[in-house]
């Protein structure tokens, strides 16, 4: 992936282009190119600053008009009503954009269902509403806001200059801003939660927290633009402003440039600026409108990864990667046989359906656990519920004395609690050392980038997979797709670890090596809870069997009295009519 | 300043936010069916509904069809709009994701087509409706808003009704709840899905001939009544066929209300705050 911690060349490259480029204006071009050059870094800053909370994180807004408009009235109004000099507007422009949209994301990012969807819609509706907004209040009232007794600042030889100047410098930090997240650990959040928000929550990812951080500086870059688009155009009106065609032209230009990496919007705006003034220079916008329309259309049927796209998911080589040092595996110790996590009376029902029905159950450190029952018993929902992707209707669950309750799932992981999936859910885009590496980031300790995929690496040799570190998850077969979740959950070194058949599936040599594993996570001191069919590994394997049927426990203990108990065997083979 | 109108104008205008809300209703009805059921958010529904108003505009004032006549011209060819667009969405496996953008680009396109043929300028269709006018007591009850509630409700139940109960409508369902487990059923999925998205286009063909009944039209007014019909069709949950109606006629009242005490300027903020107001409210219904 191209997206490696070696980011420093890219910031310095882009510092450097940034400084070249800013010495133009002293060539003598006619004015013409400088006002050109600045639409097109104009559209670039926009570009970009939507695909650092759109394309990063996968939530496309449709408002980018509204936090740029944010921006131009702004400026447009402190300017030229308070005389505040244009300089010193644009951080007031970025403020006010970048609390439109956290109040915004305050309210849309706390859905969970439907919410990419939702979030495109609503921001499409917010423009219009803002727009309604400064028309009919004394922000505009109507008329319009005039600039053009508002001094433009001398930067550069000349005012074009001086506009492509300023652009210059934002474009610059916009990039530069984009290229840092894109290798940060704010962007492998983003980014693991554009594959599957869901399990990166699970995997310690303070999803709400990052989705915020990004809008917040998506919203404050666009409202900079705003600010000095304010001043170029000299004019600003509620109707010009808070219409489609700014949302539609960034989408296009990211989709076009490629949404998942960071130079990709800048690629699009430089394309799409291009063509945009050759239908102008022509007159014929409506023209150009159309062809907008159908590229868009295009490049989504067609390139959907955007040119930029397929260099983004190019895999990285490295040799780093294969430093071995299981030896220093330890995942946390805990003081033996106390009681770790007490699950009391837990009631779930998903509509008519009673998945939990007063589950009761005790898990002690140390111990390895089996949690059997026949399909649909409530074993994975109950494992949903501790591991806080569910809310149980009812019922106590404390770790460590500690009450679980309203916990997000990233808050649960950090107290110890890792799970794996039964069908393996990886992050698609991701490659297999950073799927590892995530949890070591977003963990309780949160180790940087780098600090994480060395670790991860290990957690990668112990599970056998150091050879497919820079292979995307979609290049491995089941049974490494099983070790991925392992070494996944393992990453995090949780106190108590879930493994939703983890052996379904596996050859019997595969599930030979896959016990050896268990028992070796076990001699480390994780306690571990296993839901299983394969009654071979559960005698093997566990210390203590709880069996669960129709959500209740009906019973618990060594394996082989459980095993006997006419309550399980009925569960599982039915009773005798006789 | 706010003053308090009198019980007729009260009245009347409650009245006309039930009208404005069939026609919530109509719009969303094609949305709701499509977002529930083929999981794809369809935008150019909106395009599609203004093509067909001037389609209707066109052959009723310059051709003299009547204008709820021009839908046997106009609806079977919507139909087949809608079942080549599927086609273009199966065959190149579109997500729902994308079908925002794809139909978002689509939605352009018609717009500049319209803008080409009928320019940028309003158009009013004059109709021997339009001048009808009942009356009920004190208040007036304008003829083509009659009619668009009568079309919008009778839609709306017929597509419930159908949904339920026929087998083609029971097969909708299934495919929109578990699609490779329906097929595994036997149920054609592909089949549905033509059927589904020619429906819903057709739907936006009624729309539209009701829009160029009570509405002058203008190719940019195609954005104006997204955020409003996608509140209706959201607070209406997705999929069902009754929603939009009566969520767009709750947000038609509230929008007629504000605009008979404050000012009709901030009618557009009505549908938005009432669907923030279900976010904070019931975020996992939404």
């Amino acid at each position: 992936m191209g997206r490696t911690f070696h980011g420093y060349q890219a910031l310095a490259a882009i510092a450097v282009a940034g400084l070249a480029l800013a010495t133009i204006p002293w060539f003598g071009l006619p004015l013409f190119y400088e006002s050109f050059l600045y639409l097109v870094l104009h559209w670039i800053v926009l570009a970009t600053s939507w695909n650092i909370l759109s394309g990063y994180s996968g939530y496309f807004s449709f408002g980018h008009g509204a936090f740029f408009g944010a921006g131009m009235y702004t400026t447009a109004v402190l300017a030229s009503r308070f005389t505040i000099p244009f300089l010193w507007t644009l951080p007031a422009a970025a403020l006010v954009a970048a609390a439109l949209g956290l109040a915004l994301g305050a309210v849309v990012f706390r859905v969970r269902r439907l919410r990419g969807e939702l979030f495109a819609l609503v921001t499409l509706a917010v423009t219009f509403v803002v727009g309604t907004i400064v028309l009919n209040t004394p922000i505009d009232g109507g008329p319009g806001v005039y600039l053009s007794a508002v001094p433009i600042p001398a930067i550069g030889p000349s005012p074009a200059s001086s506009f492509y100047l300023i652009a210059l410098a934002i474009a610059v930090i916009t990039l530069l801003i984009a290229r840092w997240i894109y290798g940060a650990k704010l962007g492998t959040g983003l980014f693991a939660i554009r594959d599957d928000e869901d399990v990166a929550e699970v995997m310690g990812v303070p999803t709400f927290r990052c989705k915020m951080i990004a809008l917040a500086i998506s919203c404050a870059l666009a409202g900079v633009a705003g600010g000095i688009y304010a001043l170029f155009i000299s004019y600003v009106t509620a109707g010009e402003t808070f219409s489609i065609v700014v949302p539609l032209t960034v989408v296009l230009m990211s989709v076009l440039g490629g949404t998942r990496h960071w130079g990709g919007p800048a690629v699009g705006a430089a394309i799409i600026t291009s063509l945009l003034y050759a239908f102008t220079a022509g007159n014929q916008p409506v023209l150009g409108k159309a062809v907008f329309g159908a590229l868009l259309i295009a490049v989504i049927l067609f390139v959907p990864e955007g040119v930029l796209g397929r260099l983004a998911m190019r895999p990285r080589r490295s040799d780093e990667t294969s430093i071995a040092a299981v030896e220093q595996l330890t995942p946390a110790r805990v003081e033996a046989r106390s009681k770790l996590l007490v699950v009391r009376d837990v009631w779930k029902a998903f509509a008519g359906v009673q998945a939990l029905a007063g589950v009761s159950l005790e898990i002690r450190s140390g111990e390895i656990l089996a949690l059997l029952g026949p399909n649909g018993s409530g074993k994975s929902t109950l494992i949903n519920v501790i591991s806080g992707h569910y809310r149980q209707d009812r019922g106590e669950i404390a770790f460590e004395d500690r009450d679980l309750r309203g916990l997000s799932p990233h808050r649960i992981m950090h107290a110890g609690i890792a799970r794996t999936y039964q069908i393996p859910r990886p992050f698609a885009h991701l490659t297999v050392l950073e799927n590892v590496a995530l949890p070591v980031m977003f963990g309780r300790v949160g180790l940087a980038r780098d600090a994480a995929e060395r670790e991860a690496a290990r957690w990668l040799q112990f599970t056998g997979l150091s050879g497919k570190a820079d292979a995307l998850p979609d290049a491995l077969n089941l049974h490494q797709r099983k070790f991925l979740e392992l070494a996944r959950a393992l990453a995090s070194r949780p106190k108590l670890l879930f493994l939703d058949e983890v052996l379904s599936g596996l050859t019997p040599a595969e599930m030979d090596e896959a016990i050896r594993l268990v028992r070796a996570i076990r001699e480390q001191g994780a306690t571990i809870v296993f839901v299983e069919h394969i009654m071979r590994a559960v005698m093997e394997l566990t210390d203590r069997v709880v069996v669960l049927t129709y959500g209740k426990t009906i019973a618990s203990g060594a394996p082989r009295d459980v095993m006997r108990d006419p309550q399980v065997i009925g569960a599982y083979l039915g009773t005798a009519h006789a | 300043m706010m003053q308090f109108p009198s019980a007729t104008l009260l009245g009347q205008s409650i009245l006309s936010g039930v009208f404005v809300g069939a026609l919530y209703g109509l719009l969303g009805l094609g949305l709701t069916l499509s977002w529930g059921i083929l999981r794809q958010i369809n935008l150019a529904y909106f395009a599609l509904t203004f093509l067909a108003a001037y389609l209707c505009y066109q052959l009723s004032s310059g051709g003299g069809i009547d204008p709820l006549a021009t839908l046997i011209v106009i609806a079977p060819c919507f139909f087949f709009i809608g079942v080549a667009l599927q086609w273009v969405f199966s065959r190149f496996r579109v997500s729902p994701f994308n079908s925002l953008l794809v139909t978002f680009g689509l939605t352009v396109i018609v717009e500049s087509v319209i803008q080409s043929i009928w320019t940028a300028d309003f158009r009013r269709l004059e109709s021997t409706y339009g001048a009808a006018k009942l009356r009920l007591g004190v208040l007036y009850i304008p003829a083509p808003e009659v009619i668009t509630l009568a079309l919008s409700i009778t839609l709306a139940v017929a597509l419930y009704a159908s949904l339920r109960y026929t087998d083609l409508g029971k097969a909708m369902r299934a495919a929109a709840e578990d699609g490779p487990m329906a097929s595994a059923f036997g149920i054609n999925r592909r089949f549905i899905a033509l059927v589904v998205s020619g429906i819903c286009a057709t739907l936006s063909a009624v729309a539209g001939v009701c829009l160029a009944l009570s509405y002058t039209l203008a190719p940019a007014q195609i954005y104006a009544w997204i955020g409003v019909v996608f509140a209706a069709v959201l607070l209406g949950g997705i999929g069902r066929p009754l929603g939009p109606l009566v969520a767009g006629i709750v947000i038609g009242v509230s929008e007629a209300l504000t605009m008979a005490l404050t000012a009709p300027s901030w009618a557009p903020l009505v549908s938005f705050s009432l669907l923030i107001l279900l976010l904070l409210v019931r975020p996992d219904k939404a």
